[in-house]
């Protein structure tokens, strides 16, 4: 029955822009600091304080709109969103109405393999509201108003996209964006990147939208994704059972998996915008645009076509090594220092690094082996110091320990030994241990060249020349 | 002492003549004898000796300014530090500001010596200083009659002699109407010239502070020190400010003075005609031209004013919800309840009916038809001012239409108290400077004359009224309290 539905989804992120202090005043916006500790005289609202706009946050606005290639207004106003609720202390929030900072953009996304284009609408700067705490307060409510004023970037996306999948690969591909440029922490747990999605569906084929629900406040990419699917079930059930979808917003719990009415159309506010009087609208100029497209860091998808063409590495190693800008850096410093081989430096970084930064639940950026360090490493597995084998043993030292890899190879005595004299004589000593498995190898029992390669490794504790030990079996051997 | 102006003081303080202490006790003393005023909300009089003390010690030290030691008061819209600042209103009755308006910093640091907080309308909103929580003020010159609005409390205590000189702020005439009323001088400067930041917002884009003296010579030097660019105000604007005194005495020669022949209607009040009429001959004779002009659309100008500072109040004024700060109902049973009771109970009649004007203004299906008409008018408004100083340099006025009313006589009448706004509310509009000098009296009351300038040029206003005061003694009329 589902097959003849189609879902229309839209979404708005409300990004929180990393400035140190707050997009009206010069309180702090570090979180989790004790309740209305950060909140000063501006924060508060009190009698005749007024806002001063915080450039660096215009400046991650604009960094933004260039990233998606969108418009930026020359010229943008701040107006006033008026509506009363007590962790709100002006009685209205200062947002962007009509005239937003981001115009018109988009941002391309990959679905099961097919590149999609989803439309950005618009982006603007608000300033966020506190927080109302409802529990232990015994029948009153505790307001915070350490967030209240925090700079938010709110991104509206066209209703381009047809699935909850979409949708999250939407959100997942702005999420690595936001992070990419550092206009914001991405911090999801603590509110950094919230989502609110616009949904509807109609019959497969109709150009008209549906009426859509709005479902509030989704904080994680999975609970995007279930909010979404169980959505579209329910207004599909309700349409295919002779009812209608009413334009109203929803509100998603994640403990019982549903969505539920929150307000209806008929009960939404009117918030009575207006330019605030109290600010001046924002002029960006082009020497400014200019300046800000100067310190655009490369792009996620830059950065990965010159990884694949510079680099030699494949699809998968450029995709892992460009998923952060702190990643790609690592690997580009690693070779740089290693000298050495990309693509060594990639399944190194990709393989044993990136394993043990899981393990340990650590960023790249904390990662406890530094990129000379980790270039030392790969430098002596490169130049056949120590074999790939060792070369694990060596980075376990790494990992623990402040000691460089040629200390460690040194200390631990973990060298290679090329010395062919050295290896003929282990191998000469083995084979005559061994007289039976040497003529089941003779006889074409090709297995028993890998037992010999093994008994000699094992007797030269590892460090043996894979190579050198192999030429010189299989000349012994003959 | 107190018929003394601002320089006389300043140098009876060097010459030890007598001390900031005294004289500030002098002035305290004379604000409890005029009590039945009603000028004040608060006196501070422990702070105001303190301050005078450091005041004698500075200028002993032989490093004050001309301010320092002066007895001065803020109007009740200025924040002040750990002082009950109320903007006339029962909703901040409870309201000790915990930081101070940056005019209030800035004449701290010229050692100026703050006597207390001035009774003004509730929340600026009135123009006859009845609205006030606190009862209205009364017309020195005659009891019964209002001091005007919303800076009643200013202009009385300047008349009254209970201050040397005072802050006011001008949001549709707020300091020039009850300047005119209570025969004091007083100028809104240019918007943006004096920083808003702490001084509590009545109607935002209108809304600007300024001086309050006997004399315009002393409303230069007070203005002197709360001028300036502040970036604590996105509006206030980065102009240098001249030295308002240097120019004061400019001759006059050549002057261009223009009449609005919109103003100068045979509607005008004949006495208050006469009066201007006598104001305009004496600048002839300071060497003056007059010429008639026109501005079209000044007759907009108060239903265009009404509409924008309502919507602009309706929204300034949602931050008063009894959650943080001000009054706060008692037992609300929910938030809405909380917000409905603590809002109902604390705001006046005048504040709730320009809050309800705001709040329709601005909302859906009806904010093309009245807040952006009102916009548009505005520019307009703007336009013919502008058009009007590219051929005069300064415009003539009357400031209101009679001397001051008697107390009660329109607070019926909403729509006849907005009309006697009339002649300043457009200023506001274009966000030009003005000002109000004494010129006359009618019936025993002053009235005033208005002096309308370019954008930033107070200094010629400033001039143009010290220059009439050379040769008037209008605003050297005492009363005999």
């Amino acid at each position: 029955m589902n097959t003849q539905w189609e879902a229309v989804i839209g979404l708005e992120i409300h990004t929180q822009l990393a400035t140190k202090s707050k997009i009206f005043s010069g309180a702090s916006t570090t979180y989790g600091a004790e309740p209305n500790t950060q909140a000063c005289v501006i924060s508060l609202g009190m009698p005749g304080v007024l806002p001063v706009l915080n450039e660096d946050a215009v400046h991650k606005a604009v960094i933004f709109g260039m990233a998606i290639n969108a418009e930026i207004a020359p010229y943008s106003v701040f107006a006033r969103k008026n509506y009363f609720y007590p962790d709100l202390p002006k009685g209205y929030q200062i947002s962007q109405f009509e005239l937003p900072i981001v115009g018109k953009g988009f941002l391309d996304i990959e679905v099961d393999g097919e590149t999609k284009r989803v439309g950005v609408t618009r982006a603007h700067l608000e300033e966020d509201a506190g927080k109302s705490l409802h529990e232990n307060f015994h029948g009153l409510s505790g307001i915070d108003l350490n967030r209240a004023g925090t700079p938010l970037l709110e991104i509206v996306s066209e209703p381009d996209m047809r699935s909850a999948k979409e949708a999250v690969a939407y959100m997942r591909k702005l999420h690595e964006l936001v992070r990419y440029l550092e206009i914001c922490d991405g911090n999801m747990q603590e509110g950094s990147f919230r989502c609110d999605a616009n949904v509807s569906v109609r019959p497969k084929g109709q150009a008209e939208f549906g009426t859509r629900a709005e479902i509030k406040n989704i904080n994680s990419f999975k609970f995007v994704e279930k909010a979404i699917n169980h959505e579209i079930e329910r207004q599909i059930e309700l349409i295919e059972s002779g009812g209608k979808v009413v334009q109203e917003t929803r509100l998603y719990d994640s403990v019982k998996d549903e969505t539920r009415s929150m307000r209806s159309k008929e009960e939404a506010n009117d918030y009575r915008y207006f330019p605030d009087p109290d600010l001046l609208p924002v002029f960006i100029s082009d020497e400014l645009k200019a300046q800000v497209k100067a310190l655009l860091p490369e792009l996620p998808e830059e950065k990965k076509l010159r990884f694949k063409t510079d680099y030699q590495l494949n699809d998968e190693s450029a995709t892992i090594l460009t998923s952060s800008r702190d990643l790609a850096n690592y690997f580009e410093e690693v070779v740089k220092l290693s000298h050495c081989e990309s693509i060594i430096c990639a399944n190194w970084i990709t393989g044993e690094l990136s394993a043990a930064l899981n393990r340990a639940d650590l960023d790249i950026s904390d990662s406890p082996i530094d990129a000379t360090r980790f270039a030392g490493l790969v430098a002596r597995i490169a130049d056949d110091t120590i074999s790939g084998k060792i070369g694990k043993q060596v980075f376990e030292f790494l990992w623990n320990s402040t000691d460089s890899a040629d200390d460690i190879i040194e200390k631990q005595g973990l060298k290679q030994i090329t010395d062919t004299g050295a290896i003929e004589s282990i191998i000469d000593t083995i084979l005559a241990a061994n007289e039976k498995q040497a003529q089941q190898y003779r006889d074409g029992n090709e297995k028993m060249f890998g037992f010999f390669v093994g008994q000699v490794m094992k007797a030269m504790q590892g460090k043996g020349n894979p190579a050198e030990i192999n030429k010189i079996l299989k000349v012994k051997l003959s | 002492m107190q018929n003394k102006t601002i320089t006389q003081l300043a140098e009876g303080l060097r010459a030890k003549e007598f001390s900031s202490v005294e004289l500030t006790q002098h002035f305290l003393n004379r604000i409890s004898q005029h009590a039945d005023l009603n000028a004040y909300i608060t006196v501070t009089a422990d702070q105001a000796l303190q301050a005078a003390q450091l005041a004698d010690v500075r200028i002993a030290s032989g490093n004050a300014e001309i301010l320092t030691g002066i007895p001065m008061a803020h109007k009740d819209i200025f924040c002040t530090q750990d002082v009950k600042t109320t903007c006339g209103s029962k909703m901040l009755d409870n309201f000790i500001a915990p930081y101070n308006a940056t005019v209030v910093e800035k004449l701290n640091a010229a050692g100026a010596v703050n006597l207390g907080k001035l009774n003004m309308d509730e929340f600026a909103m009135g123009s006859s200083n009845e609205t006030s929580f606190y009862g209205a003020v009364k017309n020195p010159w005659n009891k019964n009659a209002v001091a005007g609005g919303s800076s009643g409390g200013s202009a009385a205590a300047v008349a009254a002699q209970l201050a040397v000189c005072v802050t006011g702020t001008d949001t549709g005439g707020s300091i020039r109407q009850p300047a005119a009323f209570c025969g004091v001088s007083g100028i809104k400067p240019t918007y943006g010239r004096v920083s808003r930041f702490g001084m509590i917002a009545y109607a935002s884009s209108l809304d600007q502070g300024g001086s309050m003296a006997r004399s315009a010579q002393d409303c230069a030097i007070l203005l002197q020190s709360m001028a300036g660019f502040d970036a604590k105000d996105s509006t206030s604007v980065d102009v240098p400010v001249p030295d308002y005194c240097a120019d004061l005495d400019k001759p006059l020669t050549g002057l261009k003075i223009g009449l609005p022949k919109e103003f100068f209607t045979a509607d005008l009040n004949a006495d208050m005609a006469k009066t201007l009429d006598a104001a305009i001959e004496e600048y002839k004779k300071l060497g003056a031209d007059i010429k008639e002009i026109s501005m079209p659309n000044l007759k907009y100008a108060i239903p265009a004013y009404y509409v924008i500072a309502s919507a602009e109040c309706s929204s300034n004024l949602s931050r008063y919800d009894g959650v943080r700060f001000g009054y706060r109902c008692e037992n609300p049973a929910d938030l809405n309840d909380l917000y409905t009771r603590s809002r109902g109970e604390a705001f006046g009649k005048e504040v709730k009916r320009r809050i309800l004007m705001g709040t329709y203004a601005l909302s859906a299906g009806y904010y093309d038809a009245y807040y952006l008409k009102a916009q548009q008018v505005r520019r307009l408004i703007s336009e013919d001012f502008k058009q009007a100083l590219n051929e005069v340099d300064v415009i003539f006025s009357p400031v209101t239409p009679t001397p001051a009313f008697n107390i009660g006589e329109k607070l019926a009448n909403p729509i006849e108290m907005y009309l006697a706004d009339i002649y300043t509310i457009a200023i506001n509009l274009a966000g030009l400077p003005a000002m109000s000098i004494p010129a006359g009296f009618i019936g025993g009351l002053p009235v005033g004359l208005q002096l309308i300038g370019n954008y930033f040029d107070e200094a010629r206003l400033l001039n143009v009224a010290h220059a009439y005061q050379q040769v008037t003694n209008w605003h050297t009329q005492t009363l005999s309290l």
